[in-house]
C-alpha cells in the first residue's frame, strides 16, 4: 500500500514542474494572482443575471418546469405543510421515512415513521419508502433545487440512495435565474451541493426519458408560501 | 470494431472506416433518430433563451482568460483543494496517469471500481490498463454500460450509445445480466440496470471518476449527469479518485453560473440536467473520506502553444457539433478511431496525437459552418480545420518527401497550364482522350468515371465524376458566332 501512494507521488512531482514550465512557454510567460484577477474583472457579462419577473410568475415558472420534468408540486400555507405531507405520503403509499437532523418538527405528520439519519450505511438508507427534506435555493427557469449539507437537508447519500423524495421548498428561497442562485451560493461554495431538476432520468435508450435510473424515482416538491 | 479500443495509433484512416460505417444501415438510422432527438430538444430550449448570444460570448471569454492563466488557475486549485482534504497529482501523459490511477486504487484496497462515465478515462484506456492490474472497472452510466457489456466502444462524448437501439440494448442485457425475461421496453431496460448496479454502489469501496469543471478560486470540483449513478459514484465509496484534464479548470465559482446554462441546453436540450454535484476536498462523515485528484496534460499543453489550435481547449464536451455535422450523423463516432469523434475529435484528436496520427481527420468535414454555430463556447471547429489541414500537408512535405511531393508539382504544371489558353486548350483536348477507357455509361448513356488513377483517386474515392463533354463552352460560343444563331 505504502508503495502504490510512493510510486504515485514520485510520477506526480516531476510531472507538476514539467507541466507548468510547458504551461509558461506555451503563454510565453507565468501568470500571477494579480494579472489573472485584473483580466478577469474585464470579462464580457452581458447575460441576464437579474430576475425580471413579478415574485408570484417566478413560482408559477418554477412550477411548470418542475412538472415538465415529472415532478409533483402543490402549494401551500405555512401552517398546513403537515397536513399535506400526510395527504402525499398516503397517496404515494409511503410509511418509513429518514429524515436529516434539524428538520422542522412542525412539518412531520402523526401516523408516518421518521427516523433520522445518524450517519446510516447505504444499505440501510435502501431500507427506507424515501426521504424528505428541505432545501437552500431553488432556480425557477431551470426548475431545478439545490440541497447543501446543512440542518434539514443532510448529507448527500441521505437524498440519493431511497426511491421516494419529498422535497419543502420555501417560496422565499425560490430565484429566477441560474446566476442569482449562484450569488446567493456562493458564501457557502464549499459545502457538499447537490443540484436536481427532477427525478433520476435518463435518454439513454432511443433517445426516450425515462425516469428512475439510481436516484430517487418520484420526487414531490412542496412550496411552502 | 466490437471490443477493438478506439486508438487512433491503430485506427484506419477515416475515408475506410467510413466506408464500412455507411454500409451499416440499422447503426446509421440509429444515429440519424438521436441526433435529430437531440437538435430538435436543443433548438427548443436555446430558443428559450433571450440571452443565449451574451452567455455564448461569456463562456468563450472565461474559457479563453482561463488558458491564458492556466497555469495560475491549476496551483490555485491544487492549494485550495489540498487545504480542503483531497490530495492532487499531475500526469505528464496518459501512460502517467494510468500509473498514478492504478497505485491510487492499489491504496485503497479495492480489486473493484464503479466508475462514472469520463471521456477523460476513455482517452488513456483506464479500463484496460485497470484490468491488467487485477481491477475490474464497473461502468455505471447507462450507456457506458451497454458498451462494456456489449465490448463496444463509445461513439459520441454524450450519449455514448446512440448507435445501439432498444432491441439490440435487450438482447445485450438478456446475454450479459442472463435476464431471458427481460422485456423491451426502455423502462425494462432502466430497471435491469437499476437492479444490476445497485448491488455494486452498495457494496465497492472505490470510485473513479472524471470531472466536468474544477473550480480553482475553492478547489471544488463540478461534475453534470443525469442518473444518479454519478451521485452514487462519488458519495458512496470510501475513496474517490477523480481524473480530469487540465483544461478542466475555471476561475471562480460564479463562472458555474455560465457554464451551466450553456451545457445542459446544448448537451441534452435540458434546460438542466437532472443532477450536478459540487464538492471540495474531503467532508467528515459526507462521502469519500479519501479524494484525490489527478491532473493531466497529455498533449494538451502542445495544443496551448499552438495560436490557432488553442481554442479547441476551451471546449466543454457538451457534443453539439456532433449532433449537427452532415458527415457525424451519416458514419456515426466509430469511423473518426477515436473516443472524441465528430468535428471537436476531427480537431481534438490529431491534436492529442500531436499530429502523429489521425491525420486523415481534418479532412473528414465538409467545412459546412454548422458546428461553429452550435457551439455553445464559439469554437471555431471551421478554421482550426484548415489550420489543421494546412499542417498535415507541411508535414508531409517536408524533409526528403517534399522533393517527391507530386501535389506540389501537379500544382505548378496547373498554373502554367491556366496561364496560356493555348495550352488549356491543348490540356482539355488531351483530358478527353485520357478519359476515354475510364469512362462507363449509364442507363441514359451518360458517362461516368468512377476510378482515377494515382493522386487523383483521392477525388473518386468518395464519388463519381461525370465524363467531361464532348465540347467544351468556348468551342460552342466560336461556332455559334460562325454560324450565326
Amino acid at each position: 500500500m505504502g508503495t502504490d501512494m510512493t510510486t504515485a507521488t514520485t510520477i506526480s512531482t516531476s510531472a507538476r514542474t514539467e507541466i507548468l514550465r510547458r504551461i509558461s512557454v506555451a503563454n510565453g510567460g507565468t501568470s500571477d494572482a494579480a494579472a489573472a484577477g485584473a483580466a478577469w474583472e474585464h470579462l464580457a457579462r452581458e447575460y441576464r443575471r437579474k430576475a425580471v419577473l413579478q415574485p408570484e410568475s417566478v413560482l408559477d415558472l418554477l412550477e411548470d418546469r418542475l412538472r415538465d420534468y415529472d415532478a409533483h408540486v402543490e402549494r401551500v400555507r405555512r401552517g398546513d405543510v403537515a397536513d399535506v405531507v400526510a395527504k402525499m405520503l398516503a397517496t404515494r403509499g409511503k410509511r418509513r421515512m429518514v429524515i436529516p437532523a434539524g428538520i422542522a418538527p412542525e412539518w412531520l405528520p402523526a401516523g408516518f415513521e421518521f427516523v433520522a439519519d445518524e450517519g446510516m450505511t447505504a444499505i440501510e438508507l435502501d431500507g427506507f419508502d424515501g426521504v424528505m427534506t428541505g432545501s437552500t435555493v431553488a432556480i425557477a427557469e431551470t426548475g431545478t433545487v439545490v440541497l447543501q449539507n446543512v440542518p434539514g437537508q443532510g448529507r448527500r447519500a441521505v437524498t440519493l440512495v431511497p426511491d421516494y423524495h419529498l422535497c419543502l421548498v420555501s417560496a422565499a428561497d425560490v430565484v429566477e435565474t441560474v446566476p442569482e442562485a449562484m450569488e446567493g451560493l456562493r458564501g457557502k461554495a464549499e459545502l457538499a451541493t447537490t443540484f436536481f431538476s427532477g427525478p433520476s432520468a435518463t435518454a439513454d435508450i432511443e433517445m426516450t426519458r425515462i425516469k428512475g435510473v439510481h436516484g430517487p424515482r418520484h420526487l414531490d416538491v412542496i412550496l411552502i408560501l | 470494431m466490437s471490443g477493438v479500443a478506439l486508438d487512433p495509433k491503430t485506427a484506419p484512416v477515416f475515408p475506410m472506416a467510413a466506408r464500412t460505417a455507411l454500409a451499416d444501415t440499422q447503426m446509421r438510422k440509429n444515429v440519424r433518430h438521436a441526433t435529430d432527438v437531440i437538435q430538435a430538444k436543443r433548438a427548443r430550449v436555446v430558443a428559450e433563451m433571450p440571452d443565449w448570444q451574451q452567455l455564448r460570448e461569456a463562456g468563450k471569454q472565461i474559457r479563453q482568460h482561463t488558458m491564458e492563466h492556466l497555469d495560475f488557475y491549476l496551483e490555485q486549485f491544487e492549494e485550495n483543494c489540498t487545504r480542503a482534504g483531497g490530495v492532487v497529482h499531475w500526469a505528464r501523459d496518459a501512460e502517467e496517469a494510468r500509473k498514478i490511477v492504478t497505485a491510487l486504487v492499489k491504496a485503497s484496497g479495492s480489486d473493484e471500481v464503479i466508475k462514472i462515465k469520463s471521456m477523460t478515462t476513455e482517452e488513456i484506456h483506464l479500463n484496460d490498463a485497470l484490468e491488467a492490474a487485477g481491477i475490474h472497472a464497473y461502468e455505471t452510466d447507462l450507456a457506458e454500460l451497454i458498451i462494456q457489456l456489449g465490448e463496444d466502444q463509445p461513439s459520441h462524448i454524450v450519449v455514448p450509445a446512440l448507435h445501439k437501439n432498444r432491441q439490440q440494448i435487450r438482447e445485450i442485457f438478456q446475454r450479459k445480466m442472463n435476464l431471458p425475461e427481460l422485456g423491451e421496453t426502455p423502462q425494462d431496460l432502466a430497471d435491469a440496470a437499476r437492479m444490476f448496479l445497485r448491488e455494486k454502489f452498495l457494496r465497492i469501496k472505490t470510485g473513479v471518476s472524471g470531472a466536468n469543471f474544477l473550480i480553482a478560486e475553492t478547489g471544488g470540483v463540478c461534475i453534470v449527469e443525469s442518473e444518479g449513478n454519478g451521485r452514487m459514484c462519488l458519495t458512496l465509496p470510501e475513496t474517490l479518485i477523480t481524473i480530469a484534464g487540465i483544461d478542466k479548470v475555471v476561475p471562480r465559482f460564479q463562472d458555474l453560473e455560465v457554464l451551466l446554462q450553456l451545457l445542459p441546453r446544448s448537451a441534452t436540450g435540458e434546460r438542466m440536467n437532472p443532477y450536478n454535484s459540487i464538492w471540495t476536498g474531503v467532508k467528515p462523515g459526507d462521502g469519500p473520506q479519501t479524494f484525490h485528484v489527478v491532473l493531466m496534460d497529455n498533449a494538451r499543453t502542445d495544443i496551448l502553444a499552438d495560436k490557432e489550435g488553442r481554442q479547441t481547449l476551451n471546449c466543454i464536451r457538451c457534443g453539439a457539433c456532433q449532433n449537427a455535422c452532415p458527415v457525424y450523423r451519416q458514419t456515426g463516432g466509430q469511423a473518426y478511431g477515436s473516443v472524441y469523434a465528430g468535428p471537436i475529435g476531427a480537431i481534438l484528436t490529431p491534436q492529442l496525437q500531436q499530429m502523429h496520427h489521425a491525420q486523415s481527420l481534418p479532412f473528414a468535414s465538409s467545412l459546412c459552418g454548422a458546428c461553429y454555430e452550435v457551439c455553445p463556447v464559439k469554437i471555431n471547429i471551421p478554421e482550426v480545420l484548415i489550420h489543421l489541414r494546412a499542417k498535415v500537408v507541411n508535414q508531409n512535405t517536408a524533409g526528403i518527401t517534399g522533393l517527391f511531393d507530386f501535389e506540389a508539382a501537379a500544382m505548378t504544371a496547373m498554373a502554367m497550364i491556366f496561364k496560356s489558353e493555348r495550352r488549356f486548350r491543348a490540356a482539355q483536348r488531351l483530358g478527353r482522350m485520357a478519359e476515354t477507357p475510364l469512362v462507363r455509361k449509364d442507363g441514359q448513356g451518360v458517362g461516368w468515371i468512377s476510378w482515377l488513377p494515382g493522386m487523383l483517386g483521392g477525388w473518386t474515392q468518395v464519388r463519381d465524376l461525370q465524363e467531361m463533354p464532348k465540347e467544351t463552352f468556348r468551342d460552342w460560343w466560336e461556332r455559334r458566332g460562325k454560324n450565326g444563331n
